[in-house]
């Protein structure tokens, strides 16, 4: 169902020995002709629920430039935050929340200014065929069903949060997972009856969850910022990967997967 | 030294990074106090339960010869080797709500092991029994089986011989096995996050307080990793000092 699984595992493996890999090459020859001259790894830390979206906009970039290797960290935008600010060798950061990305601007550890690059609502998730007869958010306060957020700190889980307070709804929780595919995973096998997570993860799913829509007065828009790290060792590929996002090309990507336009 | 200094760097740098000043603040917490009691209760239950069931089955694999040991043997020292959230996964599929026998131990008894104390306390002992079994077993064999042949031959039935002559004489390899197995439980995360979830006060364990605490307040992760670091190491020096005196 998820093939990134597994490659997340190596992902963070790479993260971890990164540490002595050069970039000398990078800062030699430049051609000044945007991308044309780009080369090395692009280490991108995004948000897990850019997951399935990122994995195109890898292998469109890795289409358009040979000789790159984009390897993607994805995992919960704060523990990607704590990574940067620890010195992990990351030259693009993609967070689900403006919060994580100011946090790192802060620290200094942002080049340039974040830019919005995606959008994303919020969605009731249910197992397929709905067991629990779930309806909307009021059945989160539900003790007799089995109910998930993402942790709070996690955007999907702040987000999540807010929703429900607006609804006036004090949730009946099992269980706080560390990131949205967690709390996915949990859905798809029927542990949870529902949990509240992006819309794209739903339609990432394909029929495995069905999603709710939350009431438009009621949801939240995420916005998703990217930016090109201070300490980059790939600097001129964050660039390049950076204006691929915010092109006509990644744009479409990203809509094909549910996120709306910024 | 260089052994020693890749164990104590790491230690260093959590000192390091320690917010001293904030830390009765941060030690009162409830988040702490939550996960101490949910970490101790089910560690300790996890290496009871290894005790109990393992004994018994390192008795049976240096004991009994059977078709299958060596499978049976493989089988059981899996979990040393597997990565824990595959076992975690692994027992979804097996105890989960929708799991081979999680349906019907639902369907039977309305119990539900995802997201309770007692599916930490199995996904605990499923990463944690291999060290009990493996220690105890180890001890069976070294022994010399001609104390228990002579208590036989005076007359003692098995269970007694079991009793009175096996089991004192493995003593420290019992007390080891435990110990190691409540030390690899307390420090339990993939199997327990991927199986039981995350909730404070019921399934957030300490490494799981660890993790979840990471992605929003640095200096709360790094109090309650060096509340894991002194409690093991009280255990280890106290346990180490009793049952294995040096030479």
């Amino acid at each position: 169902m998820r093939p990134q699984r597994p490659a997340r595992a190596v992902v963070l493996s790479v993260v971890l020995c990164a540490c002595g890999v050069q970039s000398a090459p990078d800062n030699l020859a430049d051609s000044g002709a945007p991308g044309a001259s780009i080369t090395g790894m692009i280490l991108v830390s995004a948000a897990a629920s850019l997951t399935d979206a990122f994995a195109e906009v890898e292998a469109a970039f890795e289409a358009a430039h040979p000789g790159v290797d984009v390897v993607l960290n994805l995992g919960g935008s704060g523990s990607l935050r704590t990574q940067i600010l620890e010195g992990a060798p990351v030259d693009v950061f993609a967070s689900a929340d403006m919060a994580d990305t100011e946090k790192a601007a802060r620290d200094g550890l942002v080049s340039g200014e974040p830019r919005i690059f995606a959008g994303n609502s919020l969605q009731v998730a249910v197992p397929k065929g709905n067991p629990g007869g779930v309806e909307g958010l009021e059945a989160f306060a539900d003790p007799s069903l089995r109910l998930g957020l993402c942790a709070q700190g996690v955007p999907c889980g702040d987000l999540a949060r807010t929703v429900l307070a607006r609804a006036g709804v004090v949730p009946s929780l099992d269980t706080e997972e560390p990131d949205v595919r967690a709390l996915l995973t949990k859905i798809e096998l029927g542990e949870l009856d529902a949990g509240i997570t992006y819309l794209t993860d739903v339609a990432s799913a394909g029929g495995s969850v069905w999603g709710l829509d939350i009431p438009a007065d009621l949801n939240v828009m995420a916005a998703y910022p990217i930016a090109v790290l201070a300490h980059a060792p790939n600097p001129r590929g964050a660039d390049a990967f950076v204006r691929f996002i915010l092109s006509d090309e990644g744009r479409s990507i990203l809509s094909r997967f549910g996120f709306t336009r910024s | 030294m260089a052994g020693l200094a890749l164990f104590a760097l790491p230690l260093a740098g959590l000192l390091a990074r320690t917010p001293w000043t904030r830390l009765p603040a941060l030690l009162s917490g409830e988040v702490v106090g939550d996960a101490l009691r949910v970490s101790a209760v089910s560690s300790v239950a996890a290496a009871v339960v290894s005790l109990v069931l393992g004994v018994p089955l390192a008795w049976i694999l240096a004991r009994v010869a059977f078709p299958g040991r060596a499978l049976v043997r493989g089988i059981v020292t899996l979990p040393l080797v597997l990565p824990p959230v595959v076992g975690g996964a692994a027992l979804l599929f097996a105890l989960g709500r929708r799991g081979l026998v999680g349906a019907p131990l639902e369907a039977a008894t309305g119990l539900v092991l995802p997201f309770s104390l007692w599916g930490v306390i199995v996904a605990n002992t499923f990463v944690a029994m291999p060290f009990l079994v493996v220690t105890v077993e180890g001890a069976l064999h070294a022994q010399d089986r001609r104390y228990e042949d002579a208590a036989a031959s005076l007359g003692a039935r098995r269970w007694t011989v079991l009793r009175r002559v096996t089991l004192p004489m493995i003593a420290p390899s019992l007390v080891s096995g435990l110990v190691l197995s409540w030390a690899r439980a307390f420090g339990e995360f993939g199997a327990t996050i991927t199986f039981a979830g995350n909730l404070q006060g019921r399934t957030q364990t300490l490494p799981l307080a660890v993790f979840v605490a990471l992605e929003r307040d640095r200096d709360t992760a790094v109090v309650i990793s060096l509340v894991m670091v002194l409690v093991s190491l009280l255990v280890l020096v106290a346990l180490r000092n009793r049952w294995w005196r040096a030479p």
